[in-house]
């Protein structure tokens, strides 16, 4: 196992053809971290763990580990284990083959590999299954096998890459917590790929915000979560409501409407100039001063997902547990403190 | 309609019996009209010669060394053209099978050869690997060889013409093989520390193998069957005496039925053994799914 204490990127770059995939991705990745690519789909979060594997080449920056430059090593000789999405298992070996296999290319003695074999597979609980071909396990049970064969090489970074996207909702929350504990026991350095913020969240230390391969924001969940960096980012973190106007201070005038409502910018923004008011639908209070018609409501459990539009033409998401029906008025409230204002570039209208 | 009845169709409809297997009649037809039943009739012709008993036309083609040769003969002509046919598929497909420029130009070329008629590759072979070809007044003007070589008119003629009209044949199959497989494997088996050796010999060799010995079966049944360019490019009554010249020469030279029909069906026979022992280690190795998973 090749110890480190810090894995840098810099300037990491990768053109496809004329377009970008990845932006001048820049950061520092502490050891025993568990870092997220979080983004849409073609944000580049793929691209970037595929170049930090060594599966694909860099346009260009460069890639360390400690002082060791890795960008120019082969994806064999990095030492990084890997979690494919869609496992990539070797349909031919029985999980207690796929998972050695690494050993083996490693030339560790037999002995010690057959012994951290068993111990991978009893650490993934698949003990039972261990002389089983993959296509014979669930959708579930080979994802343990592909994540016991990415650790049992004790790599320095473990890679995974959207390894929970194909399975179901409640296999998904099991396996969450699976490799949150894992980190847990092991303490891998780990970089996560995923398009769920949810579960991102929930699992890193540490969040890389990508679109259109270009880093938008690099923090913890609960900053990323409570202070987006720019609109995309909240637009991305679940702040449904993104409403456009024009900056005056800390307060804004809606556009179509010309409502005045207060709120927090979250960077200078000159007056006069086109700005974004972002809230949570979570955050819209029943208590304040806005009227709106309900439109649509939708049961989701404990609470209610409704859409309402003002009079002047607004809509609004919000959440209540308030059991409401389409046609009711209702009076809602901005928390200043929970309503952010971005600058609005001019090039990408709100 | 009754209940009874309905339950009778969906216990057949669950074993598969059902009325769309009448789809199936006109092929049923057209093999037993175009396949079993010359088969058939090529057998009983063989077992009806004009003098001795039932087996006397394949007794003589056994008796016979001048006939019984050809079976060797044509194995050792077919064996090695149908395994390098395949051996040579191999890398070539494994370099061709992600996307890059000029793919289609490269493969359109490598295939071409199957379009071209036996007759054609016979002439071209003449042309350029005869005694007075560009290859051998290469060979003589430059001073490497003192007299030309001789490359046709033998074995080596028929060879290289199996070569090139199965090559294409084998390459094409060899690439659908390959694209089969999952190219995530070898990228995990990398991040998995294995070198390029060892991502092909531990992960593609044995997922594409059994492939191979699909291809192998095929490639060589066409050159086992060689007929045209053993004559044309051949020595068709010495080292290129194939069986299929055997049969021609008992049916049309000699007007001997039986025994042209007699050496049709060894030749089959032959072919089975030969594809059953193939198709028999195939069924040793792992035949299953080639991908890495859901997805």
């Amino acid at each position: 196992m090749t110890r480190f204490d810090r894995l840098r990127l810099d300037g990491v770059t990768r053109r496809f053809g004329g377009a970008d995939a990845l932006t001048g991705l820049s950061m520092e990745i502490r050891r025993g971290e568990f870092i997220a690519l979080l983004g849409p789909s073609g944000c580049g979060k793929s691209t970037a763990l595929n170049c930090l594997a060594g599966l694909l080449p860099l346009t260009e920056g460069s890639i360390w580990r400690d002082d060791t430059r890795l960008d120019t090593l082969p994806p064999e000789r990095r030492g990084f284990g890997m979690v494919f999405q869609n496992y990539a298992l070797f349909p031919h070996m029985s999980v207690q083959k796929n998972v050695s296999f690494g050993l083996q290319m490693q030339g560790v003695a037999r002995a010690e590999a057959r012994r951290r074999t068993a111990e991978a597979i009893r650490l993934v609980h698949l003990e039972e299954h261990a002389t089983k071909l993959p296509g014979q396990l669930s959708g579930g049970q080979q994802q343990r096998v592909a994540i016991a064969r990415a650790v049992v090489i004790e790599p320095s970074l473990v890679l995974m890459d959207e390894p929970l996207s194909n399975l179901d909702a409640k296999l998904r929350l099991e396996m969450r917590t699976e490799i949150r504990r894992l980190h847990q026991t092991l303490g891998l350095t780990t970089v996560y790929v995923t398009h769920d913020q949810e579960e991102a969240l929930s699992l890193a230390d540490r969040l890389v915000v990508l679109r259109d391969g270009r880093v938008q924001q690099i923090g913890t969940p609960e900053q990323v979560h409570t202070r987006p960096a720019n609109r995309h980012v909240a637009d991305f973190m679940g702040y449904r409501n993104l409403l456009a106007g024009h900056a005056d201070g800390a307060r804004l005038t809606l556009d179509p409407s010309g409502v005045r409502v207060t709120g927090t910018p979250v960077e200078p923004v000159p007056d006069g100039t086109p700005a974004v008011a972002a809230i949570r639908p979570e955050d819209i209070s029943l208590d304040g001063d806005l009227e709106a018609v309900v439109e649509v409501v939708e049961y989701q459990g404990r609470e209610f997902t409704v859409e309402a539009r003002t009079p002047g033409g607004l809509v609004l998401h919000l959440r209540t547990g308030q059991r409401l029906t389409p046609g009711d008025q209702i009076k809602a409230g901005f928390p200043p403190d929970r309503l952010l204002i971005f600058p609005s570039a001019p090039a990408d209208p709100a | 309609m009754s209940t009874a009845t309905v339950a009778v169709r969906h216990r057949l409809a669950e074993r598969g019996i059902d009325r769309q297997l009448l789809l199936l009649v006109p092929a049923t037809v057209f093999v037993v009209a175009l396949f079993i039943y010359p088969f058939a009739y090529g057998i009983a012709v063989s077992l009806q010669p004009a003098e001795g008993g039932m087996l006397a036309a394949y007794r003589s083609f056994f008796t016979d060394a001048y006939q019984r040769d050809t079976i060797m003969t044509t194995l050792v002509i077919a064996l090695p053209a149908a395994l390098l046919n395949v051996l040579a598929s191999v890398p070539i497909a494994y370099r061709m099978r992600g996307r890059f420029r000029g793919k289609r130009v490269l493969t359109t070329a490598l295939v071409v050869p199957i379009t071209l008629g036996t007759v054609l590759t016979a002439e071209g072979l003449l042309n350029f690997l005869g005694p007075a070809g560009w290859f051998n007044r290469f060979l003589t003007t430059t001073g490497l060889a003192d007299a030309p070589v001789r490359l046709t008119n033998n074995y080596w003629g028929v060879f290289f013409s199996l070569v090139i009209t199965g090559f294409p044949f084998a390459f094409l199959l060899v690439l659908s093989y390959l694209s089969g497989i999952d190219p995530s494997l070898e990228r995990a088996a990398a991040t998995l520390g294995a070198g390029w050796r060892q991502r092909f010999l531990r992960i593609t060799l044995p997922l594409l193998a059994p492939g191979l010995a699909t291809t192998f079966c095929l490639t060589f049944v066409l050159a086992f069957s060689v007929f045209p360019s053993a004559i044309l490019v051949g020595d068709p009554s010495g080292s290129t005496r194939v069986i299929s010249i055997a049969a021609y020469e008992a049916a049309y030279v000699r007007y001997d039925y039986a025994g042209g029909a007699a050496a049709a069906i060894i030749m089959g026979v032959v072919e089975l053994l030969v594809i059953s022992i193939v198709l028999g280690l195939r069924g040793l190795l792992y035949t299953g799914s080639t991908a890495g998973g859901k997805g």
